[in-house]
């Protein structure tokens, strides 16, 4: 069974993020780049299922900038098997990633597509579906559990009512959220047999262009201060006044 | 004027929809994945009694779809699956959580953790979008739209073995106007439910939750508002016991009024809250529910 993990280069998801001076792009000034958060839990979850199932192949796969090193290092050193990294310096959004992803799948052939519900910078919440639907593969996004039989992938994903059993017969796409796993503590022989993984770079595969083009960033509009009560009474008064009760 | 097929996956979405497509500047028609209620809109009906999974219906979805200029429905987790798959097939952009329309391809939606907005301008035959409610408020107004009874085709993909149960008789979250949340110093489930669920259900409201009350263990998964969880923006939402952390603010700050009670006043909630009581939840929260209860007598 082979599985392919994309993973995206973000600014650490904890960082404080703002809008830079020229309005086109966000900055974390000092912070560290990271696998997205969501991505982490996909090599985790692969790691897993090779725990259980044996014999599993597990390819890391990011595109974008040649900085993009780092994290699939970081992959390999999860345990991933090998990487690839697709170098380009091109404008991307979730149709341009996707129809990367498409191509790399039906040149690769993997069983399943494990990936991060959503990038913590951009938010797009997309990529995923797309894939499945560009491949006419089946989805199940938003995982909170995952084991796979006889090519047959038990689930359970979160809704908006709870949470839901599925099965899928492989292979799939699916989308990871946070309380699929914890991700392990990164030992040192694993950082550093990490380095003598093969990582592959190449060029795209595709020439599809965005349809997303980001016009501007802007701080997020902030809620005026309000006031401080010293009662209950006085907060009842207070929402009264409003017309909040 | 502009053709808008608006997807809906409960009964009150499509009463939601009518600022935003005032401010689309389009004809709505809705197409109902689950019983849609009364709407002014023309309704096609698939006639499913719950929406099934994205991937055995979005072929049938797209056919249709596809001679719409728009598609949108009112973002929850369920629609972001099967838009995103429909943008998929349709190979058409989707923005996610708009909650502003600068242009008739030009859009606003928040990123990174509700630290800021994106404005974005798409390209492509049609467009795709998933939008927050409280950005635009409005009333559906006029007399029931015709429904017109349809027949989706539902192919293989996933199966469901085991549908998510709701429990208990209070609001859903995201259809709410009063939510009440608790954070970790509730300590246990008990206390969880005496006391935050004793102050909602005196409000006729619904219960939320933090992240960490969830992980915990002392609130059930679907309960968990923020940026992980989900985005609500009632008329009232009250929380004890929440400091404040990043991700959760993003999840309530479109909250008509926010009222923060919480024994240390230098917790972050205060400065997003238009009430803020220092104080220790055990007592203000119980003696709140008692005077919200004796007002609903008085009156």
């Amino acid at each position: 069974m082979k599985i392919l993990v994309p993973i995206k280069r973000v600014f650490d998801p904890y960082a404080k993020v703002t809008v830079a001076s020229d309005g086109l792009s966000l900055e974390a000034p000092g912070a560290k780049f990271e696998i997205n958060p969501f991505d982490e839990i996909a090599m985790e979850a692969a790691v897993q299922i090779r725990e259980a199932l044996g014999s599993v192949e597990i390819i890391a796969v990011s595109i974008g900038g040649a900085e993009g090193e780092e994290q699939l290092r970081k992959a390999l050193a999860m345990g991933a098997d090998s990487a690839i990294l697709v170098e380009t310096n091109d404008p991307l959004d979730s149709r341009v990633v996707a129809a990367e992803l498409e191509a790399l799948v039906r040149e690769l052939g993997p069983d399943l597509v494990l990936m991060g519900k959503l990038a913590t910078d951009g938010e797009g919440n997309q990529t995923g579906p797309r894939l499945a639907a560009r491949l006419g593969w089946p989805q199940a996004t938003l995982l909170s559990s995952l084991t796979i039989d006889g090519g047959i992938a038990k689930a359970r994903r979160e809704t908006d009512q709870g949470e839901e059993a599925v099965e899928v017969t492989l292979p799939a796409v699916f989308t990871t959220d946070l309380r699929l796993n914890e991700p392990r503590y990164i030992a040192l022989p694993g950082i550093i047999k990490a380095r003598s993984k093969p990582l592959a770079r190449r060029t795209r595969a595709t020439s599809v262009e965005p349809q997303s083009v980001t016009v501007g960033f802007a701080p997020a509009p902030t809620r005026p201060a309000g006031q401080r009560v010293n009662s209950v009474a006085e907060l009842v008064a207070g929402l009264n006044a409003r017309g909040a009760i | 004027m502009a053709k808008i097929l608006l997807i809906t996956f409960g009964p009150s979405e499509a009463a939601l929809a009518s600022g935003f497509a005032a401010a689309l500047g389009g004809e709505v028609t809705v197409l109902a994945l689950a019983p849609a209620g009364s709407t002014p809109f023309k309704v096609l009906d698939a006639g499913f009694s719950e929406v099934p999974p994205s991937d055995t219906i979005s072929i049938g979805v797209a056919e249709i779809a596809k001679e719409y200029d728009y598609v949108a429905a009112v973002s929850s987790l369920g629609a972001k699956d099967l838009l995103a798959r429909l943008a998929g097939h349709l190979d058409w952009p989707l923005v996610n959580d708009v909650t502003a329309i600068t242009g008739t391809h030009e859009f606003q939606h928040p990123v990174a953790a509700g630290a800021a907005v994106e404005t974005v301008r798409v390209s492509g035959d049609g467009v795709i979008l998933t939008f927050r409610p409280a950005a635009f408020p409005g009333s559906a107004v006029g007399d029931a739209g015709t429904t017109e009874a349809i027949s989706l085709p539902v192919v293989a993909g996933s199966r469901r073995t085991e549908a998510a149960a709701k429990s208990g008789t209070r609001p859903d979250l995201s259809q709410a106007n009063v939510i009440v949340s608790g954070g970790r110093p509730l300590q246990t489930a008990e206390k969880f439910e005496q006391i935050i669920g004793g102050l909602a259900d005196a409000l006729g409201g619904a219960v939320g939750a933090t992240r960490a009350a969830v992980d915990s263990g002392i609130a059930s998964n679907e309960l968990q508002v923020g940026q992980t969880g989900k985005i609500v923006a009632p008329d009232l939402y009250i929380a004890a016991g929440i400091s404040g952390s990043t991700q959760h603010l993003a999840g309530i700050k479109d909250s008509k009024v926010i009222v923060a009670i919480n024994k240390d006043p230098g917790a972050p909630i205060f400065e997003v809250a238009d009430f803020g009581l220092v104080a220790d939840l055990f007592e203000a929260v119980p003696e709140l529910t008692a005077q919200i209860r004796q007002r609903a007598v008085a009156q």
